[in-house]
């Protein structure tokens, strides 16, 4: 992993901080967080709730700037929205009065491309997520796992080198995010992106990322980065091994006995 | 209103029918059996032959004609002011800041009072009862447009933001189409509420209009002919506001299958005095 960082960095973090104003008093939302991602890698930022793991996202989204310290997508600090990320939200946020194909290619509108070029790879995506034939469906017909995959296609449609997922099947029921999770780590093996995965599930975490960047919360810090070394492609199987056990162990330290994460 | 569709059935239907039929012998049948003398209470059939005569004559077409210019001229005419000063509203911090005052203490006057003096400045003419209908007509469609365009959500704004998206796209792409169900519920209140301030207006002084003919047929006693007038009128509202219903309907494409809009008052009643604007549980007229 070491060497990968330093061979190609998709997204560096280098001590960023956040403070913002409230009512009482200031308020220390993120300390010195420092993290890289390297080409392909799949990253979890894991940690519980109030950690500052959305406010993360919307500094990286370039939406609210940081307090101190950089930010760098492929090499370049950030000062507003890129376009080489894709981002997918908690919840699906499709545009209701639009069909699933005109949802997936909203950022295309969005930048003045010309959606002609780009119909064939939307349909593309939504074939890969398994979502043919709903192209002209509009969000309210379908259901949320539905949704968050064309949420999921219109993070895509410009073939970003970046994904960001924050805590996108956490609306879903444990069995469709399950599935859900399967169907990410193939969709992430066929399409070479490197990938931030925001969540507060530990067993997820394990599940899918390489490295498993654990966060507290108050202010929010690093508390530890855990490579995950078990093999690809992982099954569902596998969460019941040994060895996955022990990384959720080990991680379950940093929140307490008692677990109170997930 | 609750979905009645499992209830009309071939049985249910004849039974609606009967019960008509049983209410309006009920009515022809009243004066002779409460005792009601016939220019309080006229006899359906004395209705019926009214209705018969003015609109064989001519007369109920020539007047309704005049009511109907009248309402949709000031429906458009307030209906617009109301939808482009609710955009200025909602866009401009600023502006938004210096007129909610005046609009706040709008609100709060029943705008119908104004129609006396309307007719004072205006006239018998035409002028004062679209000067009426559409000042009451702007206050809901200013007041739910303000709503609509502020009903977006954060999440999405931050989206399009995220995605590059400016502020004139955050506003076409969403701000706007969140609205809609908004304004669509504020035309069918601008609507009825325009139908009222033009009948109240002809009711104080017109030269034609339902409104004028049914005060001047109260005048000679006429009540019969006073309530086949109350029927065109209904049947005008009823016209205005299904026409309103149809055009949300494909407007608002994306909720028809059975769900449920923000704009409710699609279904609520036309004509019923100043009910509207208050108690249309509408979630935009209450702020």
């Amino acid at each position: 992993m070491q060497t990968a960082r330093a061979r190609n960095e998709v997204i560096g973090l280098e001590n960023v901080s956040l403070f913002y104003p409230s009512k009482t008093a200031e308020v220390h939302a993120l300390d010195g967080i420092s993290l890289a991602a390297a080409d392909r890698e799949f990253v979890a930022l894991l940690g519980p709730s109030g950690c500052g793991k959305s406010t993360l996202l919307k500094l990286i989204a370039g939406l609210i700037p940081q307090s101190s310290g950089v930010i760098r997508i492929n090499g370049k600090r950030i000062s507003g929205p890129t376009p080489s990320i894709g981002i997918v939200f908690q919840s699906p946020l499709l545009m209701a009065w639009r069909t699933v194909l005109q949802n997936v290619l909203l950022q295309i509108e969005i930048r003045d491309l010309r959606v002609a070029n780009y119909r064939g790879a939307a349909h593309e995506l939504i074939r890969l997520v398994g979502l043919e034939g709903f192209e002209d469906a509009l969000p309210h017909q379908l259901s949320g796992g539905m949704q968050q995959r064309v949420g999921l296609c219109r993070a895509l449609i410009h073939d970003p080198d970046l994904l960001i997922m924050d805590e996108p099947f956490g609306a879903l029921d444990a069995m469709t995010r399950e599935h859900m999770n399967v169907e990410l780590q193939r969709l992430w093996m066929a399409q070479s992106k490197t990938i931030l995965f925001i969540t507060h599930s530990i067993s997820e975490a394990v599940f899918l990322a390489d490295r498993v960047v654990v966060m507290t919360p108050r202010p929010g810090r690093i508390a530890e980065v855990l490579d995950i070394d078990l093999p690809r492609e992982r099954t569902l199987d596998m969460m019941t091994t040994p060895p996955f056990g022990e990384y959720v162990r080990r991680i379950r330290v940093h929140f307490g006995t008692a677990g109170a994460m997930d | 209103m609750p979905d009645l569709s499992s209830l009309d059935t071939a049985k249910n239907r004849i039974l609606s029918i009967l019960l008509l039929c049983l209410v309006l012998v009920i009515w022809q049948a009243s004066p002779v059996l409460f005792k009601i003398p016939a220019f309080i209470l006229p006899s359906a059939f004395a209705v019926a032959e009214g209705l018969w005569r003015g609109l064989t004559n001519g007369l109920y077409l020539y007047h309704g004609a005049v009511t109907l210019f009248e309402v949709l001229a000031g429906f458009a005419l307030g209906g617009s002011l109301g939808l482009a000063l609710g955009v200025a509203v909602a866009l401009n911090r600023r502006f938004a800041y210096f007129i909610y005052p005046y609009i706040i203490m709008f609100q709060s006057m029943p705008k119908v009072a104004l129609a006396p003096l309307f007719v004072l400045w205006f006239g018998l003419g035409v002028t004062s009862k679209i000067v009426t209908a559409a000042l009451v007509a702007f206050f809901p469609m200013m007041i739910n447009t303000i709503s609509g365009l502020n009903s977006a959500d954060k999440d999405r704004i931050d989206l399009i933001r995220s995605l590059g998206g400016s502020e004139r796209q955050v506003f076409t792409m969403l701000r706007l189409p969140s609205a809609l169900p908004f304004i669509m519920a504020g035309l069918e209140i601008a609507m009825a509420l325009s139908l009222i301030g033009t009948v109240v207006t002809e009711f104080l002084g017109a030269d034609a209009g339902l409104g004028m003919l049914m005060q001047s047929m109260n005048f000679m006693m006429d009540v019969a002919g006073s309530f086949s007038v109350l029927i065109i009128l209904a049947v005008v509202g009823l016209i205005l506001n299904q026409t309103l219903i149809m055009i949300r309907n494909r407007v608002l494409f994306w909720e028809r299958l059975g769900r449920v809009d923000p704009g409710a008052a699609a279904d609520t009643p036309i004509a019923e005095p100043e009910a509207p604007q208050a108690g249309n549980a509408l979630p935009a007229s209450q702020k």
